[in-house]
């Protein structure tokens, strides 16, 4: 133990080994234990490079939830009337908790990406358990609400499996009253949906709309929110494994890209939920307390 | 020795609450202050979605006003996470155009596919 780090690490960071031929050309003397690779000429090219990495990988995800949102726009033109009755069986209350939950976590995995900038351990591990907090709200509050929706009638399921699934136009909310105003019959026939089945609803105006065309409105809403939610869940992975690597220093030590480039996924999954609410919960206005418009 | 003394020296020197060009090492520091306008921002546009969404502008016979509101918004708050969240804002030229052209190229695809949708007669619709 001849020379101490100023920093106590309870996990050994990475080498700090520094491109001194880098140190020469620049000849600048605060920088510290970056890690210039062999194949980079200097730490801003090497950084460049590898943050337009992380955002050609974005570009892949981009063009994935692009082909769900084109979906979605397509049919919404086509079905709009069954996409209306469809977003008024959603919570907008869970779905603005969700909204306002992702977006302090983005906050929060802002503030990890400035913490380990200004090398400060303590902030860096702090914010990144904020945000695994709000990220672990944010599933939280979804399973809850998916577990609703399967209660209510909201899943659609392969017509060959009969009634076992819980895809039930007879649950569905038709108008502005609350459900528990339904009548207990209507509410346990478990109906077998017919291609040609049809529901009759109240909201805006009255319309009776294809139980076919619901049920795409409900496919796109369980896949673009499932692949927005896998896409958490992998988050908040990656996450916990770079939190207990920050617990060691390795992000404080000079080398904080790893952070800010998973900032960048991060923001992209709130970016995509930016986009998600407004599209499917608030197609048909706001009826948060039941009433009407 | 002298890692350790530089070790020592770095972060008192990017401890300021103001931009930082540390250009030898090819990134800046954006200060809290800016991380805070914009989270407020954003939380500000959540709420006056939801204040939108609450008026129904079909009952004034303006039905696509909704969306295009609603959508407008979102742009919005989009362009400020990517601008200050994810630090566009603050890189280089290159990050600029590369991430721009892939929001631009999602468009170019949305709207070239509905203009064939959009065209279709209707006998032979989807």
């Amino acid at each position: 133990m001849t020379s101490k780090a100023p920093v106590k690490h309870s996990v050994a960071p990475p080498p700090a080994t520094t491109h001194y031929q880098g140190e020469a050309e620049h000849g600048h003397d605060h920088d510290d234990s970056h890690v210039l690779m062999h194949h980079f000429d200097h730490m801003e090219q090497q950084r460049e490079s590898i943050s337009l990495g992380m955002w050609t990988f974005l570009w892949t995800e981009i063009m994935m939830f692009s082909g769900l949102f084109f979906c979605y726009a397509l049919f919404r033109w086509k079905f709009y009337d069954a996409y209306l009755l469809g977003s008024q069986q959603l919570d907008i209350t869970l779905g603005t908790i969700n909204t306002f939950v992702l977006l302090a976590s983005s906050m929060t995995m802002a503030l990890a990406v400035h913490a380990a900038q200004v090398k400060n351990r303590k902030a860096l591990m702090g914010y990144m358990v904020g945000t695994l907090i709000f990220g672990g709200a944010f599933l939280g509050v979804k399973a809850v609400e998916w577990t609703a929706d399967y209660h209510e009638g909201m899943v659609p399921t392969f017509e060959f499996m009969g009634p076992r699934g819980n895809w039930n136009p007879a649950l569905w909310r038709t108008t502005h009253h609350a459900r528990t105003d339904r009548k207990p019959e209507e509410a346990t026939r478990l109906a077998q949906i017919k291609p040609d089945s049809t529901v009759t609803y109240d909201f805006k105006h009255k319309k009776e709309v294809s139980v076919q065309q619901v049920k795409m409105y409900f496919m796109l809403y369980f896949c673009m929110t499932g692949l927005h939610a896998i896409h958490m869940i992998a988050g908040v992975a990656i996450l916990l494994v770079m939190l207990l690597m920050a617990a060691g220093g390795w992000f404080t030590n000079g080398n904080d890209q790893p952070v800010e480039l998973f900032g960048l996924y991060w923001h992209f999954v709130d970016i995509v939920w930016v986009f998600l609410f407004p599209l499917l919960y608030l197609i048909a206005g706001f009826s948060m307390f039941g009433g009407a418009h | 020795m002298t890692e350790v003394a530089r070790h020592e020296t770095t972060p008192g020197s990017l401890a300021g609450d103001r931009i930082e060009d540390t250009h030898e090492t090819g990134h800046h520091i954006v200060p809290i202050s800016v991380y805070v306008k914009v989270i407020t921002a954003l939380m500000v546009l959540l709420v006056i979605t939801l204040g939108a969404a609450a008026v129904d502008f079909g009952k004034m016979g303006l039905p696509w006003l909704n969306i295009v509101i609603a959508m407008t918004i979102a742009i919005v708050k989009a362009v400020l996470i990517i601008l200050y969240f994810m630090h566009v804002r603050y890189s280089s030229k290159l990050i600029w155009v590369f991430s721009g052209a892939a929001f631009f190229w999602v468009m170019l695809l949305f709207v070239m596919t509905l203009v064939d949708y959009f065209s279709r007669a209707p006998s032979l619709a989807y």
